[in-house]
């Protein structure tokens, strides 16, 4: 379990409080504010949910439904380098899966799994797009496009 | 601002628009008041919703109204709002997400019910994987999306429109911010319209990863902050939509379509593409083709066409197997039907769908019964769970699949298979259950042989269910033992140039042995 120390992150917090304060009018906020807190924290604590529940009155089961819902969200931190491998159609018959398997095995961690010392973590993505660039990873922000199996290293190795 | 500011701007900026595309003549072709793009790839395309993708800077709302952005509206302003609906109508614009709906008749119910609210949301929640139509248009003109939902709003009475636009598109996202800052600023979002009595904003509403909320009510679930999952029918959204609201749903590219539809009138785009699929459609050219890319055609156009002419066939002299259109909700379309034309019906008829226009090509290499499994993957994973036989059915479906390429499935599964299929599509709730048998049915029909090959002979022709595939090595085999060294699992024997065996009840099939033989010793069958 990882617990989530509200005094480390107490500027972020602040932040994002008044963040929920300013958009409370907003119709429909549930999903931007979960957005945010996803943004803000890498991932959602339970005592984040908590408070989002007491601030905007809304039951932490019903937060909880949602939140489990959409696969942006994640209950636990990702790695400080998240590779995401491309799965949609184009990726996939250029081979996106050999890909995968690759990062899993150098990696030794399954799909969704972070490493021990937190540093990689493998998920895959839905069609970001770039289908004339077959295969696509994305590491953090940074998009690799006709990426191959025997890139998988050297690219981990770029890694600090 | 009025129309007569509006003009100014485009007087202005369309000199400056070519002063800056004249630096690279090679690129663009200008004509009379028309910009367009040079080269062999264009030439049988008709660009109408990609017409300024490339070309006007999309950061820039002066280059869109330098070719004539906004002008739309700004007639529209001045007619009555059934004009518009009018003309949308009479140019037969369907609906460009998938199901092809007429959008004019959609505006038509959506205006004739009178309430205090109605809304206007734009759909960019693009899941379909293979297709990126919609993130091209957003990130390279987000303005005509802007006016397309202002033009709807006018003609629907409504004064809110929301954009939801899939997480995994930042810059998309980032393109349309900027674009409704300047807009507004332009006053042509916001109060007062161009000096009008019209009043539209327009709010953007980000993704979270699920693909059931491209069905139109599940994406209105989600923009009220609840799990995405889809409704009950009981209402046309046109009557109860967002927040219980009359409401229009229009995909990105339908939207791109209607300012030019307004500007040059519905007999222009009727006498485009097909009497019953009006127009152009983008197609995202994908998979096994030499020169990937968006193409936008008139309607009616063969897929043969599209993959050789447009998209310059097959790469390394392979064979094209199929086309799958549609994504996950479409089927797979063998090579001897490439003169099929692309168009709703038509793509209907050899049991695909036009879908969002994702174009996938297929050669050899590609195992039909694993793209089958793929993109049952992909539905299961992606259903919402609300109803049963989407829930339920579509995971019973992997499960045949799955023993079919491990090489555990019985010829009998093939039936249950088609059976299964045909139940789901009948009893499912919304669009994602009701098709996403489609892969399975359509690859059963075309490539049948395949399917019975996997069961009965255990064989996979194209190589890619690796748990059926069997290594012999043969007499060309010079004993280097360069294969014993990469076997994972020690099942290879000889000595030292002498031919070497394999193991078959050991071998996991992995393919190293066959992939570092220096000599080509190794068969697959």
């Amino acid at each position: 379990m990882f617990i989530f120390d509200f005094e480390e992150n107490k500027e972020k917090v602040d932040q994002f409080i008044q963040f929920m304060d300013k958009n409370r009018q907003m119709k429909g906020v549930l999903l931007p504010v979960l957005q945010e807190a996803q943004n803000k924290f890498g991932y959602l604590p339970k005592e984040i949910l908590q408070l989002i529940s007491s601030h905007l009155g809304i039951p932490t089961s019903t937060i909880y439904g949602v939140a489990t819902f959409y696969s942006q969200f994640s209950f636990v931190p990702r790695g400080k380098y998240s590779i995401s491998v491309c799965m949609g159609t184009a990726c996939y018959v250029n081979g996106a899966a050999d890909i995968l398997d690759e990062f899993s095995k150098v990696l030794s961690i399954n799909l969704g799994e972070t490493t021990a010392d937190r540093k990689f973590s493998i998920i895959e993505t839905r069609c970001v797009g770039l289908c004339s660039d077959a295969p696509v990873v994305t590491i953090n922000n940074q998009v690799y496009t006709h990426f191959k199996k025997s890139d998988v290293k050297h690219i981990l190795s770029l890694l600090p | 601002m009025n129309i007569k500011e509006l003009t100014q701007i485009r007087e202005q900026q369309w000199w400056e628009l070519i002063k800056r595309l004249n630096e690279e003549p090679f690129k663009y072709h200008i004509g009379d008041g028309e910009i367009s793009l040079k080269g062999e790839e264009f030439k049988l395309q008709q660009r109408i919703a990609l017409r300024n993708i490339g070309i006007i800077n999309p950061n820039k709302i002066e280059e869109y109204i330098a070719t004539g952005g906004y002008f739309a509206l700004a007639r529209a302003l001045e007619n009555e709002p059934k004009e518009v609906i009018k003309t949308i109508k009479d140019a037969n614009l369907r609906g460009r997400g998938g199901a092809g709906f007429p959008a004019g008749r959609k505006w038509e119910a959506a205006a004739y019910h009178e309430t205090d609210e109605k809304y206007v949301v734009c759909n960019a929640d693009e899941g379909d994987p293979g297709a990126y139509m919609d993130r091209s248009i957003l990130e390279g003109d987000p303005h005509t999306v802007l006016e397309g939902m202002a033009l709807c709003g006018y003609a629907i009475g409504a004064s809110k429109g929301y954009i939801y636009v899939r997480a995994e598109y930042p810059k998309a996202v980032a393109s349309l911010i900027t674009a409704i800052e300047q807009a507004k600023a332009h006053n042509l979002l916001g109060n007062h319209i161009l000096g009008s009595d019209f009043h539209f904003d327009i709010e953007l509403r980000l993704g979270a990863g699920a693909f059931v909320c491209g069905e139109s009510t599940a994406l209105m679930e989600s923009i009220e902050g609840k799990r995405g999952m889809p409704r009950n029918k009981e209402f046309r959204t046109t009557e109860r939509g967002l927040w219980g609201k009359p409401t229009v749903i229009n995909n990105v590219e339908t939207l791109a379509n209607i300012p030019p539809i307004l500007t040059k009138g519905a007999q222009w785009f009727k006498e485009i593409g097909t009497e019953k699929s009006s127009g152009t459609k983008v197609f995202a050219l994908v998979g096994k083709v030499q020169k990937p890319g968006l193409v936008e055609v008139p309607m009616g156009m063969s897929i043969y066409d599209i993959v050789y002419l447009i998209g310059g066939g097959i790469p390394k002299g392979k064979k094209a197997k199929a086309v799958q259109t549609g994504g996950p909700s479409g089927g797979c379309i063998p090579s001897h039907l490439f003169d099929t034309k692309v168009d709703f019906e038509s793509l209907e008829a050899v049991g695909s769908i036009m879908g969002s226009g994702g174009m996938v090509v297929m050669d050899e290499n590609d195992c039909m019964v694993d793209i089958a499994k793929f993109f049952l993957e992909f539905s299961v994973d992606e259903s919402c769970g609300k109803c049963t036989p989407c829930r339920i059915g579509n995971k019973r479906l992997l499960e045949i699949l799955q023993r079919l390429t491990l090489g555990e499935g019985e010829i009998s599964d093939l039936t249950k298979l088609e059976n299964l299929s045909r139940v789901i599509c009948q009893t499912s709730l919304c669009g994602l259950g009701q098709s996403s048998p489609n892969p399975v049915l359509s690859t059963l029909n075309y490539f049948y042989d395949e399917y019975k090959e996997h069961a009965q002979d255990k064989h996979c022709r194209s190589g890619v269910c690796k748990a059926l595939l069997r290594y012999e090595i043969n007499d060309r085999c010079v004993g280097c033992t360069r294969c014993v060294q990469h076997c994972p699992v020690d099942c290879i024997s000889g000595s030292i140039r002498e031919r070497h065996y394999i193991d078959a009840t050991e071998c996991i099939h992995c393919g190293e042995c066959f992939k570092n033989c220096p000599v080509n010793a190794i068969d697959v069958f």
